[in-house]
């Protein structure tokens, strides 16, 4: 089994300024008088964790630990402040569902343009899209503008798109919450296949029997830090005897 | 380097989907459609005209067809506003997206540009009805009219990486660009041309970069002139700098992006 994630020693620093500077006079002002002062604030701690191909690997912690942060890191979206990460293969990154979707467009057109930012081609996009309709349920809504959607639709229609190819690495944060419990199983099932198909499954959850379910190993995030690490079952039972 | 032409390769596709995008937005809704990109530059020419030549009286002596003049002008002084002034606030309007997956950043002030290139070429259409109409004499240098149009598109793709850059992090920009693109039009032979102005002062104007494109490009389609190859060489180390610099600017910074927004 080979490494897809490995995360090595990764410090993520804010510069949390109190009031937040924005415009030329404020800054110059505020160097002048020297007293543009931040305040660190570290969302992640030398954190360090390797992912082995086909595993699903899930991230808990309280509200604040550095979860999301650490997906974000992962998926490249932020850049560590020290430390390196390390990824193969394509991923596909489900933050929030529906990000990069237009409003004024309609499903139809909203399919093409987030199957785009995600980095698929136009031939695959074309060979998917009926699957994707088929797999929303929203067929009867091809033609209509996301604006008017339903928060549960729009939910859906994104969790389809991403997860229609099949990535080497599906990170998911926090959305399997969204819709209803039918569309929940029909998306839990979904990731079931993706992981029978070899795709390595990076979630965080606030959900613990969801993490129960489907995760093989499990990292506990402290304020950063990381407090545990290893098998789902360990770290399970020390995290929900909190 | 090969790694740069790879990731672009990959999202083609999402820059051609995102200028499809802003088309139809841009028209969706509106009765005549595409078609306002041709008929606003002929309405805003009649505007001009009348104000200039009929109102006002102050037409430079050597402007034998002010309507072709000040068309061919405006529509590359209205490309340089349009795709600056849009792809300004690009990274600040594309941060749900950048907070959320990762896509290189460099797309949203690059699709803004294309984006208004795209409206450019329409209203090509509105300066050869145009012609046409004024039966204005027309020589085979007019097939050179992309040179130039090029040569505009690559000095804003630079000045466009450069501004987008500056305003994540200082937002006054966006107001001070505002009173800059109005300065920077009348210090453009956009409405006049170089010989309104004294002697003295007429070398200033050669600083202007619109200066250059607009010489050239009226050069071809209205004067049946060859740009020699000093405009040409002053044109390409213009764009080719600012292109650099915008390169520069936006890739030492663009890491820093997500913090800001």
């Amino acid at each position: 089994m080979s490494d897809v994630i490995k995360v090595d020693n990764v410090t993520m620093r804010f510069n949390m300024s109190k009031d937040k500077v924005d415009s030329i006079k404020e800054f110059i002002i505020k160097k002048i008088k020297r007293q543009l002062k931040f305040e660190e604030f570290f969302a992640l701690k030398n954190v360090s964790l390797t992912v082995e191909k086909g595993d699903v690997f899930g991230i808990v912690g309280l509200n604040g630990s550095g979860k999301s942060t650490l997906l974000k890191v992962i998926s490249g979206i932020l850049k560590p402040t020290t430390g390196s990460v390390q990824t193969i293969g394509s991923i596909s990154p489900l933050i929030e569902l529906g990000a990069g979707f237009d409003m004024d467009l309609t499903a139809g057109e909203n399919i093409f343009l987030n199957g785009s930012v995600l980095g698929y081609s136009k031939q695959e996009m074309i060979e998917k899209y009926d699957s994707i309709l088929d797999f929303s349920e929203l067929r009867d809504f091809e033609n209509v503008a996301v604006k008017n959607f339903s928060s549960g639709m729009v939910a859906r229609l994104g969790f389809s798109i991403a997860t229609i190819t099949k990535p080497d690495i599906l990170i998911v944060d926090e959305i399997l919450a969204v819709g209803d419990f039918l569309f929940q199983q029909k998306c839990e099932n979904r990731i079931r296949e993706l992981m029978a198909g070899g795709t390595t499954v990076l979630m965080v959850s606030h959900s613990i029997e969801q993490i129960e379910r489907l995760c093989k190993h499990v990292l506990w995030l402290d304020h950063g830090n990381m407090r545990m690490i290893g098998n789902m079952r360990d770290v399970c039972d020390a995290y929900k005897s909190l | 380097m090969k790694a740069y032409f790879d990731v672009f390769k990959r999202y083609k596709y999402l820059l051609g989907n995102l200028i499809s995008r802003d088309l139809k937005v841009k028209y969706r809704r509106s009765a005549l459609g595409f078609l306002w990109s041709i008929l606003n530059p002929l309405l805003m020419m009649l505007v001009v005209s009348t104000v200039f030549q009929h109102v006002m009286k102050v037409v430079s002596p050597d402007i034998t067809d002010f309507a072709i003049f000040y068309l061919t002008g405006s529509l590359i002084f209205n490309f340089v506003s349009e795709s600056t002034n849009l792809a300004l606030p690009s990274i600040i309007m594309g941060a749900p997206l950048i907070k959320k997956v990762y896509i290189p950043k460099y797309i949203f002030p690059l699709e803004k540009i294309l984006f208004s290139f795209v409206n450019m070429l329409f209203s090509l259409i509105a300066l050869v009805i145009m012609l046409i109409v004024r039966q204005t004499p027309i020589t085979w240098t007019v097939i050179l009219f992309p040179i130039p149009l090029i040569y505009t598109l690559i000095f804003c793709i630079g000045l466009g990486l450069i501004l987008a850059t500056l305003n994540v992090f200082f937002r006054d920009v966006a107001h001070l660009y505002g009173v800059f693109i109005t300065a920077w039009m009348y210090l453009s032979p956009v409405i006049y041309s170089e010989s309104l102005l004294p002697e003295q002062i007429r070398p200033i104007m050669h600083f202007n970069p619109l200066y250059h494109f607009m010489t050239y490009f009226r050069n071809v389609v209205m004067n049946g002139v060859v740009p020699d190859l000093k405009a040409n060489l002053i044109c390409i180390s213009i764009s080719v700098i600012f292109f650099v610099l915008g390169l520069v600017v936006f890739k030492k910074n663009q890491d820093k992006f997500i913090l800001y927004i």
